[in-house]
């Protein structure tokens, strides 16, 4: 489903991603670990298509080159993206905001619109599920949320368009113990053959809801190492050095 | 990014058509003639004739101002036309059925109604070609409630003591260069008067078409709203587009008295001129209202058209404890310049006003908020609060701010905020990562940045506002 060959990423004189390679068969959960600056969230703008870096090798979604379409056009063949840092948007509803997303990906999929009346329904046991106050739906888009609110109105996002590739950038930073735990569980909840999830992660405990298939550790702009859940454990004990004295997998 | 704001600013303007209507004119230029023959043709009165005279002598003494931030070719007053109207076809009309088919297809394709039962039937229009009211609707239903909403020449013929009572008392004829001018030759407008202790059944509304070649438009609008009314108020403009550039010069006055609201709201959408700044019109206004004790003005504007816009929709807080306020969005794209804001001059004791700007502005255009806020020594405890804010899309656009505060009360509260902004990367990204093409995520992002002013308008107004945002920018955001 998801293949990454080769890939590589920079900025100016910068090099970032060094030449990555990762396979995410369809229905699997992949964790990438891997210490502040390897070039995680690099790695998701890229799949998502954010402008501003000169990009090499292939990145490919069901066969499908993603690296030569537009943003959108990736967001249609179903990647998502929960952002680390979800962006404030002052004076659009976020229920206004919600509906075009979810109208947009549904066009693009030959589905019927979504009506504002059903919109709302569909909104609410979706919320329900997260545990999430409704009034959020009248705020502007994640304006004035608190950190915590932002990635549960993430993964809201995620839930309601039913992506095929999520990628989830710390989607639990941030989060307090019982906003992990129902946030965790939405995410576990939204497994399925179809769908593949890449979860950047700095601790296992996410990974103690969401139990991943892999464990990938990204180092300097590569996976260095690949091993199972375990690993997660692992790395909390030992941390990344002696991982990155290892040799790649 | 950029080829899509190269591309957003071919914007296409959908009322550039110019309709087939017969029309006839006052000759070409500017003299005393012309202005006495304005006023034999709408058979007005000695003291008007008179009013207006006075007007043009002045306007002969005075030089065009330079204070704007914006440039133009001179402009050649002797060589356009000052009175041009749709030729009658036989008797006036006696009800709207036997308006000219010609003219209420015009304003079909308009989008305005001339049918009473249709669309819009809360709202009352009164429809201005050129120099001349075509149309006005529900002035029976209005009368009712003692509300007269007729065309200004209308109104010197059947209320001429209100006229003359108002007329010029908030725009003096010597207020200012284009104000003079306007006093001197100002053809059509709307007179609206609302009874003291009457709220407007519904909304009022003025929809302003120059279809004729080579003229200008110069009307004069005049609400009166007595003591402890209110009213609701809309102007809506387009004009056919043209290599020309094309002169409005409008007068607005507002007079709110004691515990009346007045709430004036304006859809500019005249024609902008073409991608290389060919065409256009000048939009070149006064207004100003004034407000008695607790009365309200407030004033909300959303200008996408015009090649060049300068206008200060004005209050003079004269009585205590009143409130204007200024919501405005100004969009401009292409070579279009905007210069505009508002004066706000505390005089009585307790007065308040508020000032929302939201300066957007695209292409290679330039965009300028000038404002004033004014506290005389006699206004105690006066407040204000200013807010601007500007957009830029691209790189070649500018957006200036010149606020004056001139305070001569230490108890007056003054506050002036300002921020310039560009749309951001990684809201952008963050739409379009959500499925929102560049396009739609750029006017929901330029959307929810004039939101505040949006929401000042009337229901049916906010939703044309936005579409009509969303049309000025298309081609023009990335
Ligand atoms: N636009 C840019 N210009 C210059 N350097 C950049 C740019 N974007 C990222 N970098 C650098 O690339 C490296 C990787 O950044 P990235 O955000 O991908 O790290 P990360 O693995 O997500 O880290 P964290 O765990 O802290 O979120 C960092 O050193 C960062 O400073
Ligand atoms: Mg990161």
């Amino acid at each position: 489903m998801l293949s990454i060959r080769n890939l590589t990423a920079s900025v100016g004189d910068k090099q970032i991603l060094k030449g990555l390679d990762l396979e995410l068969p369809a229905g699997e959960v992949h964790a990438i670990m891997g210490p502040n600056g390897a070039g995680k969230s690099t790695l998701s703008n890229v799949l998502a298509g954010r402008d501003g870096y000169e990009v090499s090798g292939s990145a490919t979604l069901d066969g499908v080159d993603l690296l030569e379409l537009e943003p959108e056009q990736r967001a249609a063949k179903g990647l998502f993206l929960a952002f680390q840092y979800p962006v404030e948007i002052p004076g659009v509803g976020n229920m206004y905001f919600l509906r075009t997303a979810l109208n947009a990906v549904r066009r693009e999929r030959g589905e019927a619109e979504v009506s504002a009346v059903d919109f709302l329904k569909l909104a609410r046991e979706h919320m329900a599920r997260l545990e999430m106050d409704p009034a959020f739906l009248s705020r502007s888009v994640n304006e004035g949320f608190s950190g915590g609110e932002k990635k549960r109105n993430e993964i809201l996002q995620m839930s309601l368009l039913e992506p095929r590739l999520a990628v989830l950038d710390e989607t639990d930073s941030g989060l307090d113990i019982d906003a992990l735990r129902v946030v965790a569980t939405g995410v576990d909840g939204l497994r399925n053959p179809n769908r593949s999830m890449l979860i950047i992660t700095h601790y296992p405990r996410l990974l103690e809801y969401v139990k991943p298939d892999k464990v990938h550790v990204l180092t300097d702009g590569r996976i260095t190492r690949t091993g199972d859940h375990s690993l997660a454990h692992e790395l909390e004990e030992q941390g990344y050095t002696p991982a990155t004295a290892g040799t790649a997998s | 990014m950029s080829e899509v704001i190269d591309e957003l600013v071919e914007r296409e303007y959908a009322f550039g058509f110019h309709s087939d209507i017969e029309t006839e004119y006052v000759p070409k230029g500017l003299s005393e003639e012309v202005v006495r023959l304005i006023s034999a043709k709408k058979e007005e009165p000695e003291w008007l004739l008179e009013w207006r005279l006075a007007a043009f002598r002045h306007f002969m003494t005075m030089t065009e101002p330079t204070w704007g931030n914006v440039h133009h070719a001179p402009i050649d007053y002797q060589d356009m036309y000052y009175w041009a109207a749709p030729k009658p076809k036989g008797p006036a009309p006696k009800s709207l059925d036997e308006v000219d088919p010609e003219i209420r297809a015009t304003f079909d394709k308009l989008g305005i109604s001339l049918a009473e039962q249709e669309r819009l039937s809360g709202v009352a229009v009164d429809a201005i070609i050129d120099s001349v009211s075509v149309a006005t609707t529900f002035k029976a239903k209005l009368a009712e409630v003692g509300v007269i909403f007729c065309s200004f020449s209308e109104a010197v013929r059947e209320h001429p003591e209100l006229v003359r009572a108002h007329l010029g008392t908030v725009v003096p004829p010597r207020d200012n260069f284009f104000a003079a001018l306007n006093s001197a030759v100002f053809s059509d407008g709307s007179f609206c008067y609302i009874p003291a202790g009457v709220a407007c059944p519904m909304e009022l509304s003025t929809y302003f078409r120059i279809n004729a070649k080579e003229s200008g438009q110069f009307e004069r609008t005049l609400i009166v709203a007595e003591e402890g009314s209110t009213v609701s108020y809309l102007e809506g403009c387009t004009a056919p587009m043209r290599d020309e550039n094309q002169l409005h010069a409008a007068v607005v006055e507002l007079i709110a008295k004691d515990d009346a609201s007045i709430k004036y709201s304006t859809v500019q959408n005249w024609y902008p001129g073409d991608a290389e700044g060919k065409g256009g019109i000048y939009n070149f206004v006064t207004k100003r209202g004034r407000a008695g004790a607790r009365a309200k003005i407030s004033w909300t504007q959303v200008e996408t058209g015009s090649a060049i816009t300068w206008k200060y929709p004005s209050v003079i807080l004269q009585g205590d404890d009143s409130v204007g306020e200024f919501y405005s969005v100004a969009v401009s794209t292409n070579l279009q310049q905007a210069d505009t804001g508002t004066k706000m001059i505390h005089i009585g004791r307790n007065t308040s006003s508020t000032i929302v700007s939201k300066g957007i502005s695209a292409g290679r255009a330039q965009n300028t908020y000038r404002g004033q806020v004014k506290v005389l020594r006699s206004a105690v405890g006066a407040r204000n609060h200013t807010r601007c804010d500007s957009l830029l899309i691209g790189s070649e656009c500018g957006a200036h701010t010149f606020p004056y505060v001139e305070v001569k009360n230490d108890s007056a509260a003054v506050e002036h905020e300002a921020s310039t902004s560009k749309i951001s990367e990684d809201q952008l990204f963050y739409c379009r990562q959500r499925g929102l093409t560049e396009e739609d995520a750029t006017s929901m992002i330029v959307n929810g940045f004039c939101r505040e002013v949006f929401d000042e308008l009337p229901m049916e107004y906010a939703v044309e506002a936005q579409a009509l945002m969303r049309l000025s920018l298309e081609g023009a955001v990335g």
